[in-house]
């Protein structure tokens, strides 16, 4: 089971996407998994061959238990004696890294044996005490949705909106925001910018294109940010036993929130390399999939510095917790008009107050200075976005 | 179309992004973001929905118009007819 993400303590095992004796490349999804973010898709890290399930769905597994034999192009660690895999009750079997208090695991009975279901549609059929075994699917291959699900419980669909276990995502959250205000010196800066070159930018581009291929400004911070971290390795990268490990690849964090109160924070990977409607199309896929509860592995566990943009909430400024073991969080408040000095007059210009949150540890209030200031220097000539 | 037909695709499209939220009791003249709690993403995807299912594009620049459900109704109703 890895870890997918610093608040992650284990993990219940939904479903198998690859048989044994199946080749698989790295990338593939291996398994879906439920953590209190919703279902990730488990990628393989390397090329190899699935040999063996050491599972079976439904058990929960801490972070580090083995989960199935896979013989990569390199090799992986010899398979470890591992309890058999438990049929009914979930029982985890190799100690549980004890970062944090325990948190009692979830007890799920094992979805049953040939049911296509969506973890949705799982999810809601716990809720709703319902067994998938007397549902009749209507979806894809004969699928059983939510639709499904809340039919069969005489329940109003739709009601709900979504499956995620808030209280167990909002225990998630504690533990690794309270690691990251435990351990992180966290310094803060601010710094508000005239973003009204990047609104009039962003007009123009969205005038000739169609709602589906719209920019919203939160893809140009993203943008923005990750241009910016390349000439800052200091902010990007993993602050990990003792020491700093900076990242040649930004993957940009893209804190989203999940309605009922939830936050999850994966990554789109390669920013700074990628065209802003590619940016724009990765994020829009990726906030649909976070908010359905489904999302992968390497998205979750490997973003390089995170974003958070609270604009849209109306508040002026925002004051990001490190995620860690990542080293900086930017921040962006409300756009709007306030007053401003042009040439010694005062007027009314679209404004936006950047914030940053950085890792003592690794870099000072200068070189996040200089980091902040660059960030506004890109939004105010977005045409080299 | 009807003003009744549009009203129901408003409905449709607001309960996918905001499905808790009950549209018969909803303030039909309050901007539909705070209404449905939803972000700019969530707005976008709403007006991306309209055009793919009423073939209305609507500009950045008219977004005020379409700000509310009543707005957005009469908006749509007109856009159709034309």
């Amino acid at each position: 089971m890895p870890s997918l993400g610093a608040d992650m303590e284990a993990a219940t095992l939904i479903e198998w996407l690859a048989k044994p004796g199946d080749k698989m490349k790295r990338g593939d999804v291996i398994a879906v998994v439920e953590t209190a973010k919703g279902a990730i898709e488990v990628e393989v890290f390397e090329d190899g061959v699935l040999e063996k399930h050491v599972v079976a769905p439904g058990a929960v597994l801490p972070v580090g238990a083995v989960m199935a034999r896979y013989s990569g192009a390199g090799e992986v660690a010899a398979p470890r004696p591992v309890a058999p895999a438990p049929a009914p009750a979930p029982a985890p079997a190799a100690p549980k890294p004890q970062l944090v208090p325990e948190a009692p695991s979830p007890v799920r009975p094992p979805p049953a044996a040939g049911l296509r279901t969506s973890p949705a549609a799982r999810r809601l059929a716990e809720e709703l005490g319902v067994n998938l075994t007397s549902i009749a699917g209507t979806g894809a291959g004969g699928a059983i949705t939510r639709e499904d699900v809340a039919a069969s419980a005489h329940a109003p669909a739709g009601k709900k909106a979504t499956g995620f276990d808030f209280t167990a995502m909002r225990r998630a959250i504690a533990a690794a925001l309270g690691r990251s205000k435990r351990e992180i010196p966290h310094y803060y800066l601010s710094h508000a910018i005239d973003i009204g070159a990047a609104q009039d930018w962003l007009a123009a581009a969205n005038a000739q294109r169609p709602p589906a291929e719209r920019f919203l400004m939160g893809a140009l911070f993203i943008k923005a940010v990750a241009s910016a971290a390349r000439e800052f390795p200091e902010l990007n990268g993993f602050h990990v036993e003792g020491e700093f490990r900076a990242s040649q690849a930004i993957h940009v964090g893209v804190a989203i929130a999940i309605r009922g109160g939830g936050l999850a924070a994966p990554a789109i990977h390669d920013c700074a390399d990628l065209a802003l409607s590619d940016l724009m199309a990765r994020m829009r896929d990726l906030v649909a999939r976070v908010r359905a509860g489904r999302f992968k592995s390497s998205e979750i566990a490997d973003s390089t510095i995170t974003v958070t943009s609270l604009g849209d909430r109306g508040v002026d400024a925002v004051w990001g917790v490190i995620y860690p073991p990542q080293v900086a969080i930017v921040g962006f408040g409300k756009i709007g008009m306030r007053p401003w000095v042009v040439d010694g007059q005062v007027v009314a210009r679209p404004t936006v107050c950047m914030s940053l949150a950085a890792d003592h540890r690794v870099s000072d209030g200068h070189k996040g200075a200089l980091f902040l200031e660059r960030i506004g220097q890109i939004l105010a000539n977005p045409s080299e976005l | 179309m009807t003003a009744d037909q549009i009203l129901a695709i408003i409905r449709d499209e607001l309960a996918r992004l905001a499905p808790e939220v009950d549209f018969d009791t909803a303030d039909r003249n309050r901007l539909i973001q705070q209404e449905f709690d939803i972000d700019s993403m969530d707005f976008l995807n709403f007006i991306t929905a309209l055009h793919a299912r009423l073939g209305v594009n609507v500009p950045e620049a008219d977004y005020a118009r379409v700000a509310t459900i009543s707005g957005a109704q009469a908006y749509l109703l007109a856009m159709v007819r034309t």
